[in-house]
């Protein structure tokens, strides 16, 4: 049987027609905008970052991250994020199903409250939990009662985290689930599949690319928050500090080696989350939804 | 396995999709839901295999009331619309996909589903794309991975919702053959959906026309096309035309003047003539006919379709000729219809 209309996998590449493009020189200038604004406001600073790390030499280097504070500011930043992603998976992945896959009175309302850390300021958000938690605040009494420690402590840490960070994975989600629809769903479901083998075995699978963007975003910015943390985890050396909070004590103590140390650290991370962000969108760029730019 | 459809109602938000719907499917039967968009044909569809519930009454597997039963309960194969293949999984993956997901002792072993996958891609006629995922097949190829898949689960009843919609014409035809036999080799129960009259009539033991979410006629393609039941089906089912007549003394006249056609047991007054354009009789002279000025003429492939201008209400009918008829050249024709049918005027 003759199938004559095999999928073309050619890429498309946009071309312009001549008259929409503009003239050499006006390319030239726009370019050079562009290049000349990074240059000098996002790579110079990367450069001087590990620069002043390296200042004084590796051994200065290497001696900074062993501080023991330094390294409990570390230890803390991967358990709060290690904590705080999973946490806003499962968050965001029950969001985008229902967001995307049933109609329920509120899905306007609950889509726009998702943005809400998004258009909040990160001090706000840590100021919320001190008015929440805290030793005058709403519930302060009844857990100071019970003995729990929320405030100034990795539970507020990770409250914070997780409000500021909650939006990465529910809104990369969201648009690449409308957009698939209930079709996969119910085709398992009619082949006698149950609801989790239908999550586990075609749902998932679906999403799994936009899922890993948004996951990689979540923990870097779960990693690198410092304006709602800052507010509740008071500061308490080898205790309470994550490495941006950390970057900031060791700047004002005038120790720019550790300091610029800690944040070689912060900017590597970002390094390897654009590496990686990068080659997704290169690799599956039409599985993630178009959501970008977070 | 029989299907009994008994007043089912379905209602979406307080929006009737479908009216007090009965229909009795026989087991091994081939029947095609047949209507324009909106008639509720894929509604009717869905409530069958499960994937919606009725607002009221009941659906029957058999003797079994399968109303409350959900989807995977109903073991039906279901083939969507665009085929809903899991884009992930190779071929061989998809169609095992049913038998991977049961439970237990019920589930065979690994090598048993993959001999089976086999099994069933030759059955469909693509033995040898095991390995390949569906992105790297044709439209056509996906197709019939999605009915091998469907019907990998050893359905009680096949379900096809517009299995040819999204295909090319030359393919549709090839598939429509193709699923016939496959029809008549594994003797399941099938419903399909269709909005394709020709496709309905051509393979389906049985047509179901559906319009605005109520059944108007069931029957072979010879009842459907040569005694159509209602205005609509006259209209949806082939090339029809009608014209605004007046029934008196058990004649038919059109403005004034009998057209020669009686009506005994018509009731008196106004009513709509409804006659096949291709199945008239000219006349020459006109005592007790039809007659018109000609106000177009189009070749449609075989025949040719005359347009007229009938009487002072300036009422326009087609009808057709041989292509070589000299009629056709003439500025006024006389007719009458050969087979015709008379409804009440709504």
């Amino acid at each position: 049987m003759a199938d004559p209309e095999i999928k073309s996998w050619a890429p498309d590449h946009e071309s312009r027609s001549a008259a929409v493009t503009e003239s050499r020189p006006a390319q030239a200038v726009l370019m050079a905008i562009a290049f000349g604004f990074l240059g000098i406001f996002l790579l110079l600073p990367l450069i001087i970052v590990f620069h002043e790390a390296l200042a004084k030499g590796l051994d200065a280097y290497t001696q900074a991250l062993s501080d023991s504070d330094t390294r409990s500011a570390i230890r803390l930043t991967l358990l709060v994020a290690a904590i705080s992603v999973p946490l806003n998976v499962v968050f965001g992945i029950s969001a985008a199903w229902a967001i995307a896959k049933f109609e329920f009175k509120g899905k306007a309302f609950l889509t726009t409250l998702i943005d809400l850390p998004f258009s909040v300021s990160p001090v706000i958000s840590g100021l919320v939990y001190v008015l929440l938690f805290g030793a005058q605040g709403l519930l302060g009494g009844w857990l100071k009662a019970n003995g729990i420690q929320i405030l100034f402590a990795v539970p507020g840490i990770v409250l914070a985290t997780v409000f500021v960070t909650f939006p990465f994975v529910a809104r990369e989600l969201i648009p690449l689930m409308q957009e698939q629809g209930n079709g996969d769903e119910e085709a398992a479901l009619s082949l006698g599949a149950n609801g989790w083998q239908t999550f586990w075995y075609v749902t998932l699978p679906n999403v799994k690319w936009g899922l890993l963007y948004g996951v990689l975003l979540c923990n870097a910015r779960a990693m690198g928050e410092f304006g709602a943390v800052s507010v509740v985890s008071g500061h308490i050396r080898g205790l309470t500090n994550t490495m941006p909070l950390h970057v900031e004590i060791l700047y004002n103590e005038y120790n720019a080696v550790g300091a610029f140390a800690v944040a070689s650290l912060l900017a590597g991370l970002a390094l390897v989350t654009l590496v990686l962000k990068t080659l997704l969108e290169m690799r599956y760029g039409a599985e993630i939804a178009a959501s970008r730019g977070h | 396995m029989e299907v009994r459809v008994a007043n089912v109602r379905k209602e979406f938000d307080r929006f009737p999709a479908l009216h007090d719907v009965s229909l009795d499917i026989k087991s091994g039967e081939l029947i095609a839901l047949l209507g324009p968009s909106g008639s509720g044909k894929t509604t009717l569809l869905r409530l069958i295999a499960g994937l919606e519930r009725p607002t009221r009454g009941k659906i029957f597997f058999g003797d079994e009331d399968a109303s409350h039963r959900s989807i995977q309960e109903r073991n039906v194969g279901f083939v969507f619309q665009h085929y809903a293949l899991f884009r992930h999984m190779t071929v061989a993956d998809n169609i095992g996909f049913g038998l991977k997901v049961r439970h237990g002792a019920t589930r065979p072993p690994a090598q048993e589903i993959r001999r089976r996958a086999s099994e069933l891609l030759d059955l469909v006629q693509l033995s040898g794309l095991e390995k390949r995922y569906p992105a790297q097949l044709s439209g056509g190829q996906r197709q019939r991975v999605a009915l091998a898949r469907a019907m990998a689960i050893e359905p009680k009843v096949l379900l096809l919702d517009e299995p040819f919609g999204a295909l090319d014409a030359q393919v549709r035809r090839e598939l429509r053959r193709w699923l016939r036999e496959i029809h008549d080799r594994t003797g399941h129960t099938t419903v399909f959906v269709t909005h394709d009259q020709e496709e309905a009539l051509e393979l389906a033991d049985r047509v179901v026309v559906m319009s605005q979410g109520r059944i108007e006629q069931v029957g072979t393609a010879d009842d459907i096309y040569d005694t159509p039941n209602s205005p609509f089906v006259y209209g949806f089912i082939g090339e029809s035309s009608s014209l605004p007549v007046k029934v008196e003394n058990g004649e038919i006249w059109l403005a004034d003047r009998p057209i020669g056609l009686s009506a005994p047991h018509a009731p008196p007054g106004d009513a709509t003539l409804f006659f096949r354009p291709h199945d008239v009789e000219l006349l020459d002279g006109c005592s007790g006919c039809i007659a018109g000025t000609v106000v177009a003429s189009r070749r449609v492939a075989g025949t040719r379709r005359v347009e007229l201008e009938i009487g002072g209400q300036r009422q326009r009918v087609e009808i057709e000729l041989p292509v070589g008829h000299p009629a056709a050249q003439k500025s006024r024709v006389a007719f009458r219809p050969g087979r015709w049918r008379l409804f009440p005027a709504a």
